[in-house]
């Protein structure tokens, strides 16, 4: 299978890649997939504020799985709660030029980002 | 930059330079129809394909009368299946194989069920292999035929052939093995191991590619097909169709290698294996051994990296040419039916890795193929949840997992 550039670069080059405090009230944290499929992802988020100020990610899964998470967390870097929200896993599968049998791995890195923002948010109610 | 590594061995081999050397006059000079009986054309092309059947014969104990040229396994499992169950339908129409066959045999098995047969498929044990007493316990008054591999073609297990081989006589039922990944790599004799149809394929044994042959026991018992192909009556009439002289005198030759050659190489690649498992787990921790550790191949290796997928550590190693038990380097988006069949769970099938190791594999290639290995599943590792929450102490099948699908 012929991977696009940016693929190989996000898994050559992953960025963020780590864990944050996951107690922490104000880290999200969101895993997503399960093994016997094949991919799993955790996605952390550092909020100040309404501002995602740091991510961090792992991810179990094929080289297109990394990549998407890897350009997940790039792009939420910076980004206000509700722009995060808004990424979806269309703009991944275009940026990194996916196939259509890898577009799963996008939509498993935009569920992450939701579930990760979805655990930050349920931690500032409690 | 450097070529990468071939290790995929079990899918196919490069031709022996010795074989192609053979072969090469009878695309030019020697170019004769073997079945031209009225010039020295024909006469030449003959006499070759026979002095090949007698080398192929050689290797698996047989007689040369009992070699049928196909154009490689594939073919031949559907001419024997197909060929028996149809020959044989007055006797019954019971067909027993394993679920850790190759899909030429499943498939065809699923096409004898469509027209009418009846097939049972063994459960292999977690090492790939098959046991006597489960295919006893499978026979009935009107079995036909089993049909279970010799050496598996994803983990290298090796079945117990000849007590099923030698059950199957006892009870008047014809046995067919695939040995298409056994011959050349461990000693087959068609009598010693009570075998009555089997097949092999040029370019697993470095000959060429498009030739194989079915073996077909002519006495004790006289197997007889209903052939698949109609035409001619090449072949005694099992199988029309102008024989490939080149490609049957190089199947000739690289089962004359093969034969002369499989002690030494047998050692040699086992050392090679060996020397590739231990540089391996040396460094990594949790190395998993799919298949048998007593009863193999000497030349795979098919080990499970927990924690790293399949495809994505294909990626790293991409200086080796290997393949993946995982779904992502599948067509179908399955894992491995083998892998499945074995029930060794999905996970470890989606880690997995066939080394294949051959004629032209050096030391130099497994020891930078180990640390090619070993730095990719480090690093991907560093990257995996999973070996992350495993490394906290998570027991990751007590885990509830959020599948997207």
């Amino acid at each position: 299978m012929a991977y696009s550039n940016k693929v190989l670069d996000h898994y050559n080059n992953p960025r963020n890649v780590g864990s944050l405090d996951k107690s922490a009230s104000s880290v999200g944290t969101g895993v997503v997939g399960a093994p016997e499929c094949g991919d799993v992802m955790k996605l952390q988020i550092e909020v100040e504020g309404d501002r995602i100020v740091d991510a961090k990610f792992k991810t179990f899964g094929c080289g297109s799985a990394i990549a998407s998470s890897s350009l997940a967390t790039e792009w939420i870097k910076g980004k206000t709660i509700d722009e995060a929200l808004k990424i979806s896993n269309t703009q991944i599968v275009e940026e990194l030029s996916l196939p259509p049998v890898k577009i799963h791995c996008s939509v498993l890195a935009e569920d992450a980002i939701k579930s990760a923002i979805a655990d930050y948010k349920s931690k500032q109610q409690s | 930059m450097k070529a990468p590594i071939y290790l995929d061995y079990q899918a196919t081999t490069p031709c022996d330079p010795r074989v192609v050397e053979t072969m090469l006059p009878y695309f030019t000079q020697s170019f004769g129809n073997a079945a031209s009986r009225s010039h020295s054309f024909g006469w030449t092309a003959e006499k070759a394909v026979e002095e090949a059947r007698g080398q192929i014969a050689e290797l698996i104990g047989a007689s040369s009368k009992e070699i049928v040229f196909t154009s490689g396994s594939t073919e031949a499992i559907n001419l024997a299946l197909k060929g028996v169950v149809e020959m044989y339908a007055e006797k019954g129409k019971h067909v027993i194989t394993s679920s850790a066959e190759h899909k030429a045999v499943l498939d065809t098995c699923k096409h004898l069920e469509q027209s009418g047969a009846e097939v049972t498929y063994l459960a292999p044990d977690k090492t790939g292999r098959v046991g006597v007493e489960q295919v006893a316990a499978a026979l009935r008054p009107d079995t036909v035929l089993v049909a279970l591999m010799w050496a598996n073609n994803e983990v290298g297990t090796l079945n117990p052939v000849r007590e099923i081989g030698e059950l199957c006589h006892a009870k008047g039922v014809l046995f067919f093995t695939d040995a298409t990944q056994a011959v050349g790599k461990v000693p087959v004799n068609v009598e010693a191991d009570h075998v009555d149809l089997l097949c092999l394929s040029g370019h697993k044994i470095y000959g060429p590619k498009g030739v194989g042959c079915l073996y077909v026991r002519r006495k004790n018992p006289r197997v007889r097909l209903v052939a698949q192909m109609d035409g001619g009556g090449h072949e005694r009439g099992m199988r029309s169709g102008t024989l490939n002289v080149p490609g049957i005198v190089g199947l000739g030759k690289a089962c004359e290698l093969a034969r002369t050659e499989l002690s030494a190489e047998a050692v040699r690649s086992s050392e090679l294996r060996d020397l590739l498992e231990q540089l391996i787990t040396k460094e990594l921790d949790y190395v998993f051994l799919n298949g048998n550790r007593e009863h193999r191949l000497p030349n795979c290796l098919n080990l499970s990296f927990p924690y790293v997928e399949g495809e994505s550590l294909i990626m790293g190693i991409h200086m080796l040419a290997v393949s993946s038990g995982s779904a992502c380097t599948s067509a179908s988006l399955e894992p491995s039916h083998v892998l499945r069949a074995m029930a060794i769970g999905d996970e470890l099938a989606h880690s997995s890795i066939r080394f294949g190791i051959g004629r032209f594999t050096t030391r130099e290639d497994i020891e930078f193929a180990a640390s090619e290995v070993v730095e990719n599943v480090r690093r991907l590792r560093e990257l995996s949840p999973l070996y992350e929450m495993v490394k906290e102490g998570v027991d990751l099948s007590t885990v509830k997992w959020q599948a997207a699908h």
